[in-house]
């Protein structure tokens, strides 16, 4: 069965995620806890999660990126999604999925500069 | 050549497995990504509700030819509960799983054609049906 983890690396205060493949619900559990338990341990203070290899999400998928991010909140975190692509945010929105207040960038590059001016404005 | 295939839903991992028939399906008829991902998306929100329904069901991918078009028929079929009152799963926003699912509407604007037929103790079958543009 499929059962990787989803690797997630920090640079100073921030932490970068590249999801890689396709997310089945007990990764993106597992990525969930796996996230909050780096943040406790880092006391990292940004997260870009980066979807640019991903080329769907269905409503769970953006469940678990929703709740992802408010836990992050609590977690004195903000989160910012990068690399979405044209297909995935068509399907999104069609399927009536709002990821309201969500930080977004088009890279990884522009999502850094992004969590920098958030974090220090 | 095959052209019906389907995944028997049982648990979640048959979930990706037929998302995984339905983007191959999509790409082998030849639509472009974001029909692909129209579909794969449609499919994963059809199995997910199997599963969290009815827990066993079946999705069948179709190719469809009519002779001028062709396009792909999904069916999802389970021998659940069926649906007590398919007008309101039909308005947006109606669930019963706290948010699990995008509901039935969004499936719906994602295909050209969507029909939902079910009867109480019976089980649900619904048809979608996208056609290469």
């Amino acid at each position: 069965m499929m059962n990787a983890r989803i690797p997630i690396l920090k640079l100073y205060d921030t932490l970068i995620v590249s999801i890689q493949w396709e997310l089945d619900d007990r990764t993106a559990i597992q990525f969930q806890e796996d996230l909050m338990a780096k943040l406790h341990e880092t006391s990292a203070t940004g997260v870009v999660i980066d979807l640019t290899s991903i080329d769907f999400i269905d409503s769970f998928i953006a469940k678990v990126l929703g709740d992802v991010i408010q836990m992050s909140r609590l977690m004195g975190a903000q989160v910012v999604i990068t690399g979405i692509q044209p297909a995935v945010a068509i399907t999104l929105i069609e399927l009536g999925i709002r990821l309201e207040q969500v930080l977004t960038a088009l890279d990884l590059e522009n999502g850094l500069e992004k969590l920098h001016e958030e974090l220090e404005g | 050549m095959n052209e019906r295939s389907s995944v028997s839903i049982y648990t979640e991992w048959d979930v990706v497995a037929a998302r995984q028939l339905g983007r191959d399906e999509a790409k082998a008829v030849g639509f472009g990504t974001v029909d692909q991902a129209r579909i794969t998306t449609a499919i994963s929100e059809l199995a997910r509700n199997i599963y969290l329904y009815a827990g066993t069901g079946e999705i069948e991918i179709e190719r469809l030819h009519d002779g001028k078009r062709t396009g792909l028929k999904i069916i999802a079929s389970d021998d659940g509960p069926g649906i007590q009152d398919v007008r309101r799963v039909m308005e947006d926003g109606f669930t019963t799983s706290g948010g699990l699912g995008a509901g039935m509407p969004g499936v719906q604007r994602l295909v050209d054609e969507f029909k939902i037929e079910t009867e109480i103790g019976k089980g649900t079958k619904i048809t979608a049906v996208k056609w290469l543009r």
